[in-house]
């Protein structure tokens, strides 16, 4: 995500760091390239006006001038704003001291309102919250089947009316209910509606009036252009959100919509929604995506994601199997599948300082269907052969091939790639980094002819 | 008037069954014009006359600035912008354009509408059947967009649809095209939830042949363009409409919302790149979004505007119409 205004912006400030002095026309030259970059990230208008001025009186201040590292302190300012433009080190949503909880959801056709109702409803549920959705939006067909489905999938209890009953009645409704059964979160997902749609817009008002929500939260997508300040406007008249639900920031958006709406209606951003998955979302954390933007990487994202999928025990257990160089392909299957539990992999390398810098894993697709076949391939061998792969002669290969359906030469190749995993991590062991090559290795799905093991 | 349905849809030989004139619904097509210059002045009030009070007063440094500011703000992208504005600014220096208000304005409006026209061509519908395919990223409004095309070329071409529901991964996709089917009085053909779409659009494609009916319209499942594997997918999906009819699909619409900025123009080139574009549905347009993005289509990738969605109602899915829209672009 991200990724152009990411290039556009470490290009310029990578040409600004590395002078050792800065004058006032060199300042000036970098605000147009980052003014530029912005616009074509579809930052709003006049939140780049007032960006980029902000910016450049704080550069050309004095202490930053005639500071030793010019550069450094620029990047630095940059960093500040930017976190700053999105909201700052991240906020709550407000939530019920007694009773349920109740997040109102709201925003255009198409946004992916209902998608992140139900992400959000898993969000909790993870937390070991009791949640219930209700479904609003009578007006698209079909949209309560979506809602049935995707919420049953998100583990969260339904209240549906069909698409005969008001809106404004079912809300009531709905919020009734979720007293009556104890419900910890109650979210209302609406019609997507127009910001100038006079009716629809008083009735999500009246819907906010009868279920007085904790939070009214405005899905955004993230591809929005320039018009996403206005749509913010509207809806803050009308539903006064709290905040904001970017989604589709798994596409290569370039964020403008992000980094304008908190800047124009004062709203922080609360959830980013980064793919199809249900899965796919997490709070959103202003500093932390600046710090993205500038590719220096996200580190605390990661170690949180971590955290919360890596059992202990068995990252003792496995660093003791390394150490004793007992790693099997039955451990590498449940690594692999840990590592999986924390989102699409290439999601992960965007977290990593400097990655970003690094076209090559930048681009590097994970092919997550690949992975998928080495799962099928593991699984398909006898607890035998996982232990000792030396063991997998011709006969074993073809049967291995066909029960998981694939073919011998890709157990091949996980055999050999294993092999030099394991060759890789004993020089680990021993305290000595593997190569870039060794890496590449162990990454990239498909073989490379050429590559030769050491 | 507007371009209509019958010029923007080539039928080819074939000769439509008649369609009788729906007299219950004569009030409310009396209401469809009123409709229509309502959802276009709703939010962008008094066109020309307020683009040249508010542009063309002076003709100086900052109208070209005001211009750009205002392209900008449309989401037309900055290359198109800085085009456009550069050639009328030296156009107007060189004395080929007046330096008087009315006539810079014609000027901009002819231009624009000139960009938008890039690579203009019917709805391709020649075949028999004809096949169409929708594709976009979610939520832009591909199952809407198609339930409206159906009603179309149903209720007033009088030819006889079968819709494919090929979005088998979002929830309850089926049932939204099903909805439309009936309306529409269009045939549906399904799989199970989950089914391979290039099998459902094969499937469909079979039944119109067997019922000998004019058009297959081919649902997909919206789907992100940075996503490989999916758009590898889409590009199947094609390859198996080809099998049952070689040029097939005849035309493939990707919808793009209007609020859309300069990442529709990735998402146009992309989705391009899989299955080959013919036009684009610029949906949405009814909101207070401009829809500029399609000049960068257009004039980057010379995949021409074919269709625009101004409000919810089955009419307000229409043919479009350049000059109409270029006048649209800039009104306040």
């Amino acid at each position: 995500m991200f990724d152009q205004l990411s290039d556009r912006l470490q290009a310029t400030l990578s040409d600004v760091r590395s002078r050792g002095k800065l004058s006032e026309s060199d300042v000036d030259a970098a605000m147009r390239e980052i003014r530029l970059a912005l616009l074509e990230a579809d930052v709003n208008f006049k939140v780049v006006k007032t960006f980029t001025k902000t910016l450049k009186e704080r550069c050309l201040g004095s202490d930053v001038l005639d500071s030793l590292d010019p550069g450094q302190q620029v990047v630095k300012i940059v960093n500040e704003e930017l976190a700053a433009l999105m909201g700052g080190t991240g906020s709550e949503l407000a939530i019920a001291s007694s009773g349920p909880t109740v997040i109102l959801m709201a925003g255009l056709q198409g946004s992916g309102k209902t998608t992140a109702c139900a992400k959000l409803a898993r969000f909790f549920g993870e937390q070991g919250k009791d949640v219930a959705v209700a479904a609003c939006d009578v007006y698209r067909p079909a949209a309560v089947e979506q809602l049935v489905t995707m919420g049953g999938r998100a583990g969260a209890h339904v209240y549906e009316q069909g698409t005969d009953a008001d809106p404004v009645a079912i809300a009531e409704w709905a919020l009734e209910q979720a007293h009556a059964e104890r419900r910890d979160v109650l979210i209302v997902d609406t019609a997507g509606r127009l910001h100038i749609d006079g009716d629809l817009m008083d009735e999500l008002a009246r819907i906010r009036k009868k279920t007085r929500p904790h939070d009214v939260l405005l899905v955004v997508d993230a591809m929005t252009g320039q018009d996403a300040v206005g749509v913010a406007e509207s809806f803050a008249e009308a539903a006064e959100f709290d905040g904001v639900v970017m989604t589709k920031l798994d596409g290569d958006a370039r964020g403008g919509a992000a980094l304008s709406v908190k800047a124009v209606t004062g709203k922080p951003i609360l959830f980013a929604s980064t793919g199809e998955k249900i899965e796919d979302f997490d709070k959103f954390h202003p500093d932390r995506m600046a710090s993205r933007i500038l590719g220096m990487g996200d580190v605390l994202s990661l170690i949180e994601k971590a955290e919360q999928q890596v059992d202990e025990q068995a990252a003792d257990d496995l660093r003791e199997k390394l150490r004793t160089d007992q790693f099997t392909l039955e451990d590498f299957l449940t690594q692999m599948r840990q590592v999986r539990k924390m989102g699409p992999l290439s999601g992960l390398i965007g977290m990593l300082p400097g990655m970003g810098a690094m076209k090559e894993l930048k681009n590097a697709d994970v092919d997550e269907g690949e992975l998928d076949r080495v799962e099928a391939i593991i699984l398909s061998m006898t607890p035998a052969e996982r232990v000792d792969p030396t063991i997998i002669n011709g006969s074993r290969r073809k049967r291995i091939a066909n029960g998981s359906g694939t073919r011998v030469q890709h157990v091949n190749q996980l055999v050999k790639q294993f092999d030099q995993m394991r060759a890789m991590m004993r020089s680990m062991a021993s305290g000595k980094m593997p190569d870039a090559q060794q890496l590449a290795q162990m990454s990239g799905g498909a073989p490379r002819p050429k590559m030769r093991r050491r | 008037m507007a371009t209509s349905w019958q010029e923007i849809i080539d039928l080819g030989a074939r000769v439509p069954a008649a369609v009788p004139e729906p007299e219950a619904e004569e009030p409310q097509r009396r209401g469809v014009l009123r409709r229509l210059r309502e959802s276009l002045s709703k939010s962008r009030q008094a066109l020309s006359e307020e683009l040249s009070a508010s542009f063309f007063e002076r003709i100086d440094e900052e109208t070209w600035e005001r211009l750009e500011e205002a392209l900008i703000l449309a989401d037309a992208g900055a290359p198109t912008t800085a085009a456009v504005v550069e050639r009328l600014e030296h156009e107007v220096d060189a004395g080929t354009v007046p330096a008087d208000g009315a006539a810079v304005r014609d000027r901009l409006v002819e231009m624009l509408a000139e960009v938008a026209s890039t690579g203009r061509a019917p709805i391709d519908l020649a075949g028999e059947p004809a096949v169409l395919m929708m594709v976009g990223v979610n939520g832009t409004g591909k199952t809407t967009t198609i339930g409206k095309i159906a009603w179309h070329l149903s209720k007033e071409m009088g030819l006889r649809v079968v819709l494919a529901a090929g979005d088998t991964y979002r929830a309850a996709a089926a049932e939204q095209l099903a909805e439309w089917a009936q309306r529409a009085g269009a045939e549906l053909v399904r799989g199970e939830a989950g089914a391979d779409p290039g099998s459902v659009a094969y499937d469909a494609i079979s039944a119109a042949r067997a019922r000998q009916a004019d058009v297959v319209i081919v649902d997909t499942a919206g789907r992100l363009h940075t996503q490989d594997n999916l758009m590898e997918e889409l590009a199947k999906v094609k390859r198996v409409i080809a099998k049952q009819i070689p040029e097939a699909p005849h035309e493939t619409l990707i919808s793009i919302d209007a609020t859309t900025g300069q990442n529709g123009l990735r998402q146009a080139k992309i989705f391009s790149e899989a299955v080959a574009l013919d036009g684009v549905v610029l949906t949405k347009l009814d909101g207070t979004a401009k829809g500029g993005i399609a000049l960068a289509i257009a004039s980057d990738l010379g995949i021409p505007v074919k269709l625009i969605g101004v409000g919810e109602t089955l009419e307000d899915l229409r043919p479009f119409d350049p000059t109409e829209y270029a006048n649209a672009l800039l009104a306040e």
